[in-house]
């Protein structure tokens, strides 16, 4: 089995008597989609939280290419090249779609202190975040104010700004959320043929995409991980069923 | 060309145009008044920085303000007295000279700037608006007792400041300094709102948790501009006391605090020339309804209710329309 890029183990999170997080391990490998499912309020986003670096676990640790970051915040795991698309997206609703592109690949590049020079004269950043726009088929939208996009098309742009990092994993909170039936295959096409770039910790509802795409599935409920295994593991599972697919199959 | 680039200019050149017209029609008080505006544009110009593209609501701005003043009338006082400021462990004389003042005057109010942004940028909304209060009042009581520049009376000079090559007396010299200076901080503004910096700035104020999933830390950002916004201001202040030839703890008064943004809302939050047209707008006011009632601020508070209630891009936004994205 090769390395694991990202390793999260026996992380534990809790709010007052709330165990939002229990004993929960799971690890992502190279080449990889890992989707996590659960029902509504088993945790998911508490645990994205704690693996891109806004939740500090009470017990357990997050490895990451290697190195332990549990104590690392979300700045310095996106440097180490961990790539986070928002659930409820998270984009700069005043600039077009090309600024939030070019404000991923600045953070890539580095030099931050740059004062005079107009960013989006930078052919560099540009082509960074044009090539971003025009692998998720937002290139038509580059010079669209976000705010005036579309709910599935802030949804392409939230991949794209994660692409220019150029990442070494994917964290995905909800990328199909609102994208339709047409615009849900495309982003599984898409979703399909960026594993061998890197892999995807995916979190999503939309089963149909789930089980296309993902080559483990772990199920979380109640902060728990019940199970992890391939699609037809997961589908075979009787505890999987009674707790959570019985309603979504 | 933009609108909004058009009404700009024309804003520079009729604050230009005053000033030189009654220097010919011999009216040395419109002079001053253009002078004044110039220099509480820079110091909105300044706020606007932090406030505008950073979110940062600061009530404090006076401090840098007054810090810029006081820088003044300290050296000018040393200056005119022949005695030197410390003598040790080196002296330190005092100085009529205006770029060495105004060295002091950014550089101390910059320092200001970055501990007072060090603590209170860990907060944020209502909490940050009163920190930044909090230290600009601090400011102002530590000048109040501070006896040896004249406590609560401050510190007069009586001539004016030097600068080399020019002779700062005559009114529309004075006004040329200010007037560039202005011109020179807007230019900056403008490249800084486009640059790598302001863009990340700007969307750290969108959305906080985008900018850190990039890997770019929205603290450092806001310090940075923290500090740029405090030098600017602190350097209106050097300025605004050269114009008095006066500088006292009004300066510092967290009233002070509050016209500086008055003049960055009533022209116009995170517009290039926003602050011009609001300190203009400003002195205007205070100058053509304060001849009628000294109770004129009546109208003022009336002019920024309406403002914020209907015209949040201020005297800008009213007369350009709504800003539009950068490319």
């Amino acid at each position: 089995m090769a390395e694991s890029v990202l390793a999260i183990a026996n992380v534990s999170k809790s709010f007052g008597a709330l165990k939002a997080s229990d004993d929960v391990s799971l690890d992502l490998r190279p080449g990889e989609i890992h989707a996590l499912i659960g029902p509504n309020g088993a945790g998911k986003s508490t645990l994205i939280a704690q693996i891109a670096g806004g939740l500090k676990p009470d017990a357990g640790a997050i490895r990451f290419l290697g190195e332990d970051v549990t104590h690392l915040d979300t700045v310095g795991r996106a440097k180490l090249g961990l790539g986070r698309t928002f659930q409820v997206s998270a984009l700069a609703m005043e600039y077009t779609a090309l600024q939030n592109a070019v404000l991923g690949a600045m953070g890539a590049s580095g030099g931050i202190f740059r004062f005079f020079r107009r960013a989006l004269s930078d052919q560099g950043l540009r082509d960074v975040a044009e090539k971003a726009l025009a692998r998720v088929g937002l290139s038509d939208q580059a010079g669209t104010v976000t705010s005036e996009l579309s709910h599935g098309q802030r949804r392409q742009l939230e991949v794209a700004v994660a692409l220019t990092l150029n990442p070494k994993a994917f964290l995905m909170d909800e990328p199909m959320a609102g994208l339709g039936e047409a615009g849900s295959k495309e982003m599984t096409a898409f979703l399909d043929s960026l594993r061998s770039e890197a892999p995807i910790l995916l979190v999503e509802h939309d089963m149909d995409a789930v089980f296309t795409l993902a080559d483990r599935i772990s199920v979380l409920v109640y902060g728990r991980i019940i199970a992890t295994g391939t699609a037809d593991e997961i589908r075979g599972d009787p505890e999987v069923r009674r707790a959570y697919l019985g309603e979504a199959v | 060309m933009s609108r909004e680039t058009l009404i700009n200019i024309a804003l520079a050149a009729i604050l230009l145009a005053v000033p030189i017209w009654a220097h010919f029609a011999d009216e040395p008080f419109i002079i001053t008044l253009s002078t004044k505006v110039a220099i509480l544009a820079l110091a909105g110009v300044g706020l606007n920085l932090a406030l505008g593209l950073g979110g940062l609501v600061s009530f404090g701005h006076a401090a840098y303000f007054g810090i810029g003043g006081y820088a003044m009338g300290i050296l000018a006082s040393h200056a005119q007295d022949y005695t030197p400021f410390m003598e040790w462990p080196f002296v330190i004389e005092g100085t009529n000279q205006m770029p060495i003042i105004w060295l002091v005057a950014v550089v101390m109010s910059g320092l200001a700037a970055l501990a007072i942004g060090a603590l209170s940028l860990r907060t944020s909304g209502i909490f940050f608006i009163m920190i930044t209060l909090a230290f600009g009042q601090m400011f102002y009581y530590f000048a109040i007792s501070w006896t040896a520049y004249g406590g609560e009376d401050g510190v007069s000079i009586y001539v004016r400041n030097e600068f080399p090559g020019l002779n700062t007396l005559d009114a529309i010299q004075f006004f040329a300094l200010a007037f560039t200076a202005l011109m020179l901080a807007l230019i900056f503004s403008s490249r800084l709102a486009k640059s790598r910096f302001g863009l990340a700035l700007t969307a750290a104020r969108q959305a906080e948790q985008r900018v850190e999933t990039v890997g770019i830390k929205p603290f450092q950002l806001r310090l940075t501009v923290f500090v740029i916004s405090g030098m600017i201001t602190g350097l209106a202040g050097a300025l605004m006391a050269d114009l008095n030839r006066f500088v006292s703890p009004v300066m510092l008064s967290w009233q002070t605090s509050g016209e500086i943004m008055i003049f960055v809302i009533l022209g116009g939050v995170a517009r290039l020339f926003g602050p011009v047209a609001g300190a203009a707008m400003f002195i205007l006011m205070e100058h053509i309804l304060g001849g009628f009632s000294e109770f004129w601020h009546g109208w003022l508070g009336l002019v920024l209710l309406l403002i914020v209630l209907f015209a949040r891009g201020g005297l800008i936004g009213v007369l350009a329309g709504k800003e539009k994205a950068d490319g």
